[in-house]
């Protein structure tokens, strides 16, 4: 098999192109279905015969709590690939992804305290898979904490990698450890392995979204990690040439 | 100069034996060389325990000073003042090493870094989490956690102190290169310390309500060994990370 591809991908100059010809599929593929899934989600879907109207938050909550998560599952795999082959294009995207990881795990935890109110009738309870959301949310800010405070670019690099690896071997004994301690949410929506127990009307505009949110995810991390890429290749000719084209235009 | 320097340097190279010191010699020379430091700095050993005794104060005094009150949350307070203390302790693991360059011989030693990392490990423990679990029978007895309880709160702590030791090495090495990494070290070591905390106030929440204790005790010597096995790797790549640069 022919690997010259992922080595180009490696490179950021083919990656800041290729990421040029994606970026505007995934995001008005994202637009599109984020749209989409929220109108038929909030105006056309059953209501809940329990939670009536409220449940219908699910829309926004269940996607935001599962790129929450996976975002930093893709931060371990890059931080893997960035410790293995010493490709710069893998920080690139661990200080891209960061931020939008904690803005999603912030905006799940937004979501769930508004869900919260009306089905628990409290915005806050120390819930298993509550508090493992929050320690997810300052992983991510150490992470962030950590490349800002080390100024030099390769150190904080490999800084970070480490940490987000560190993290990454701790997140099931956090998650196991809190789900002991207490719990009180209710288990995960979708699984690969079982039928979800909603009818499809219910599940149809949910899945959706999380397929919106993914693509709107890889909309915004293509356009910070070409920012990245401007930014720490500024000194190179292909960036200046970029630059002075811009500049003629 | 130049020459006769390096001529010393390739036959120190060429016949190594004589050079070469075996495992235990160094591990013991640095054992021995790490507790002369901190003896010859005896403040900075005395400061987070102080700091433990002043934290466990504030609680009686900031929220209640009801004997009910202070039995229920007693387990807890004596961990997270632990957890605090021992993080406190961490800015200074590597911070001396680092400056004086120690830290690069260290890191160049023939000998395997894991192991040297581990005796660094070790003294911090032995020199900050000990004392603090020598001193919690007595902080205990004053948050009114009765008597019978206080053997398992001990073995909590002794158990789950190295955890927290083991995994603030990271966090020290990783920020090392930082003139202050005191704060960043606890936001980024704390979150991962929650499930020994969890496990350590919940085995003696367990012994209070006349619960068995061995499953949870079970956990935490799980997590020791998972900490011992594999934070010394994590320690060690990230002081070799700071050391090149």
């Amino acid at each position: 098999m022919n690997w010259t591809f992922f080595h180009k991908l490696g490179s950021p100059k083919w990656f800041y192109d290729i990421a040029e010809k994606f970026l505007p599929w995934f995001l008005w593929f994202g637009i599109v279905l984020l749209v989409t899934g929220s109108v038929w989600g909030l105006a056309f879907a059953p209501p809940d015969y329990q939670q009536g109207e409220s449940f219908r938050i699910i829309y926004l909550h269940v996607p935001t709590a599962i790129l929450a998560q996976s975002c930093y599952m893709m931060m371990a795999v890059a931080a893997v690939v960035g410790l293995v082959w010493r490709m710069k294009i893998t920080d690139m995207f661990i200080a891209a992804a960061a931020p939008i990881g904690a803005a999603f795990t912030f905006l799940a935890l937004f979501t769930g305290a508004v869900w919260g109110k009306p089905t628990w009738g409290t915005w806050w309870v120390w819930d298993a898979r509550l508090t493992a959301m929050l320690l997810l949310l300052f992983l991510y800010f150490g992470v962030m904490a950590l490349r800002s405070a080390l100024e030099d670019q390769d150190l904080a690099a490999r800084a970070s990698a480490i940490l987000v690896l560190v993290g990454v071997v701790n997140i099931p004994i956090i998650k196991y450890s809190v789900e002991w301690w207490n719990t009180l949410h209710q288990p995960a929506t979708f699984t690969l392995t079982e039928k979800p127990a909603m009818p499809p009307e219910m599940w149809l505009p949910l899945l959706v979204m999380v397929i919106g949110v993914y693509c709107f995810f890889s909309a915004l991390l293509l356009m910070r990690v070409r920012n990245e890429i401007l930014m720490r290749e500024r000194r190179t000719k292909w960036v200046q040439a970029l630059i002075a084209e811009e500049m003629k235009s | 100069m130049s020459d006769s320097l390096i001529s010393t340097l390739d036959e120190g190279r060429s016949e190594p034996d004589h050079l070469r010191q075996d495992l235990w010699s160094v591990l013991k020379g640095m054992l021995a060389r790490e507790f002369l430091i901190a003896l010859r700095r005896r403040q900075e050993l005395v400061n987070p325990l102080v700091f433990f005794v002043i934290v466990i104060v504030l609680f009686p005094l900031g929220v209640s000073p009801d004997p009910g009150f202070l039995k229920a949350a007693s387990a807890g307070v004596v961990w997270v003042a632990a957890l605090l203390a021992t993080m406190l302790s961490l800015d200074r693991l590597f911070q001396g090493d680092y400056e004086d360059g120690a830290l690069e011989q260290t890191v160049l030693c023939a000998q395997p870094l894991y192991l040297l990392v581990l005796t660094k490990n070790l003294v911090h423990w032995s020199l900050t989490g000990l004392p603090l679990i020598v001193l919690s029978p007595f902080l205990a007895v004053m948050m009114n956690l009765e008597s019978e309880h206080i053997p398992v709160m001990i073995l909590t702590l002794v158990i789950g102190t190295p955890v927290i030791s083991l995994m603030g090495g990271i966090g020290a090495a990783l920020t090392v290169s930082l003139r202050s990494g005191g704060v960043l070290i606890s936001l980024l070591v704390l979150p991962l310390t929650i499930p020994v905390l969890i496990f350590g106030t919940g085995t003696i929440q367990a012994s209070i309500d006349g619960l068995p204790i061995g499953g949870h005790l079970a956990i935490m010597g799980a997590m020791l060994a998972l900490a011992l096995t594999l934070s010394p790797f994590a320690t060690s790549a990230a002081l070799k990370m700071s050391v090149s640069n």
